[in-house]
């Protein structure tokens, strides 16, 4: 009897997780496995892939021009507005998480610019950055500081798109919030008890909890900058000067411009190793500083 | 974590801290006040530019308000010679609406599956499904493409709708597979005791229960889809399929000293995710909190 229910169960189990274990296998371990294996191969889409062993990363690393200013642009994105976000959004949470009038706005406030859609963000912030007309600059003079040429200019087009990138800590906010939200009172009734000052209740209640939720912004934010694309496809396409040649920006050239599927392939196998030894990396170092709450003893 | 009162949490009624000395609130009034001008000045000036005539947009230094209210902006790049606005729209509408039905349905026969039933390689498949989230898109992307290439389906809108019938995304089966497993078993035992079938007892007993988790979902898949710009580039070839996010990019490479028309075009492409927000705001916080960060 429990064993024919058993069976039913692993038949009906399988019933309902069929679409996703057939999308799966047709949209992502199927392609997965293909896209390994074009890798390895000369792929000029209209003609079947040719077999070139590992050319393909070879020249990627060694032959291809802006190869490691990719890497470097993306890498400089995602070490300077990950944690920037990451600090930004969590200040913001604390600061919203008190009990005072119109917090409901406040929130609604910062939280809105994550839900404009990233074309019109993008198109948006186009022409308040623009050198000329837009109105930093303006505000810029207004103050009798000097002016930039935002994304026009090479020394300053990475940097304007880190602060765009800012406009969104909403996002993680309210991530954080939630995360406060879901501290025990109780923590801190005790350790005001014990005559603990509001720094001490930060520095060992509310940070080391928050640090599971902080790890999970910290992991999300990086996979998300090593595909940053839409923002900076409509506004520099990689430019000026390959100064904001974003890494996603590189493969779709490869694979949609100059259709060479085998190394456009190399190049995304390439981005995947690297999520995956940083994603690695963050999960290792996070035996450091995550407090998870079943070390309590 | 999820409890049945966080049901109705939204962003104005979460659990508060009260600070004791009124000088400190004043600070954090006065750091939350110019924040917030700060976070929507830009929002304010999508709206002001677009109802601006091109000459306004110009001057030095440069207006808040608009000298003249220019509506007509609207019409004109709605429009606009070339673009085809009426055409972008309802194809946006068309493949936000099947995503989210496809979403609705795939992802919460998966999570049920995964919330309630127990059998062999469960947590295997779970796993998978997760470790799809850390994915780079672009491994994926290159093969898809061939494929679609193969099949003709490249320049359609199936490479952005089929898939949606096939797991309806990793997020949407873990957060409604947390919200699963909060539902009393006792509710499905009875059921089965009556005889009821798996299907029955998901179509009838977890479905009705979990309205508000399947709004929310729906409203997040809604945002994402509407958004969206990567998949529409890449796989929509043809002007006639274009969405409302590629039509405006296309816009904007064409005529980018159209300043005005294309804020407003923007602006209305914001408008339904705004509308959006204000309507589902409880839901999509509620959906922040679900998701759930320790599980």
């Amino acid at each position: 009897m429990v064993s024919t229910k058993r069976g039913r169960d692993t038949i009906h189990g399988y019933l309902f997780i069929l679409p996703v274990v057939l999308g799966l296998l047709i949209f992502t371990i199927g392609p997965v496995i293909a896209s390994f294996y074009i890798s390895f191969t000369k792929y000029p889409i209209l003609r079947s892939p040719e077999w070139i062993g590992v050319r393909n990363y070879v020249n990627m690393v060694s032959r291809e021009p802006y190869f490691w200013q990719a890497v470097k642009v993306t890498v400089i994105y995602a070490l300077t507005a990950v944690p920037l976000g990451i600090v930004g959004g969590f200040f913001l949470a604390l600061l919203l998480n008190q009990r005072i009038k119109g917090m409901p706005f406040f929130r609604a406030s910062f939280y809105m610019p994550t839900i404009v859609p990233a074309v019109a963000s993008a198109v948006l912030w186009g022409w308040l950055l623009n050198p000329d007309y837009g109105l930093f600059n303006a505000g810029l003079k207004a103050m009798g500081l000097p002016t930039s040429r935002f994304l026009g200019d090479p020394s300053s087009a990475l940097g304007s798109l880190v602060l765009m990138s800012l406009w969104g800590v909403g996002g993680g906010m309210i991530i954080y919030l939630a995360g406060l939200q879901g501290i025990p009172e109780t923590f801190y009734e005790a350790a005001k008890i014990d005559g603990a000052s509001s720094r001490q209740l930060f520095r060992f209640i509310t940070l080391p909890l928050m640090t599971p939720t902080l790890f999970f912004g910290l992991v999300m934010g990086l996979i998300g900058a090593f595909q940053y694309f839409t923002e900076a496809f409509i506004l520099t396409s990689g430019g000026p000067l390959f100064a904001t040649y974003f890494y996603s920006l590189m493969v779709y050239e490869r694979a949609f411009r100059f259709t060479q599927m085998g190394m456009a392939a190399a190049m995304a196998w390439f981005l995947l190793v690297i999520v995956l030894v940083l994603t690695l990396l963050v999960f290792r170092s996070s035996a450091l500083w995550v407090f998870y709450e079943t070390e309590v003893k | 974590m999820v409890e049945g009162r966080e049901i109705h949490l939204g962003l104005g009624d979460i659990r508060f801290n009260r600070p004791k000395q009124s000088l400190f609130i004043l600070l954090i009034y006065l750091v939350l006040f110019v924040g917030a001008l700060v976070f929507l000045l830009p929002l304010f000036w999508l709206i002001t530019t677009s109802l601006k005539t091109n000459a306004e947009v110009y001057v030095f230094p440069p207006t808040f308000i608009p000298e003249t209210f220019r509506w007509q902006n609207f019409p004109d790049g709605w429009f606009y010679q070339g673009m085809n606005f009426s055409r972008w729209l309802l194809n946006t509408v068309f493949i936000t609406v099947t995503v989210t039905v496809g979403a609705i349905i795939s992802s919460s026969l998966c999570a049920y599956g995964f919330a309630r039933i127990k059998f062999p390689g469960r947590d295997l498949w779970f796993l998978l499904v997760l470790a799809s989230i850390m994915l780079p898109g672009a491994v994926t992307l290159i093969p898809l493409y061939i494929m679609y290439a193969r099949i003709g389906w490249l320049g359609t809108f199936y490479p952005l709708t089929v898939p949606a019938f096939f797991g309806g995304g990793a997020f949407n089966i873990f957060l409604l597979r947390q919200f699963f497993t909060t539902i009393p078993v006792e509710l499905e035992e009875a059921a089965i005791l009556d005889g009821a079938g798996r299907f029955r007892i998901w179509w009838q007993i977890i479905l009705p229960l979990t309205k508000p988790a399947l709004a929310t979902i729906a409203v997040f898949t809604f945002q994402g889809v509407w958004n969206d710009f990567y998949g529409p580039l890449i796989f929509l070839t043809n002007p006639d399929t274009y969405t409302l996010a590629l039509g405006i990019s296309f816009f904007r490479g064409l005529y980018n000293t159209e300043i005005p028309l294309m804020m407003a075009m923007s602006f209305l492409m914001v408008v339904p995710t705004l509308i959006a927000f204000f309507f589902a705001q409880r839901l999509m916080i509620r959906g922040v909190v679900l998701s759930g960060i320790k599980a």
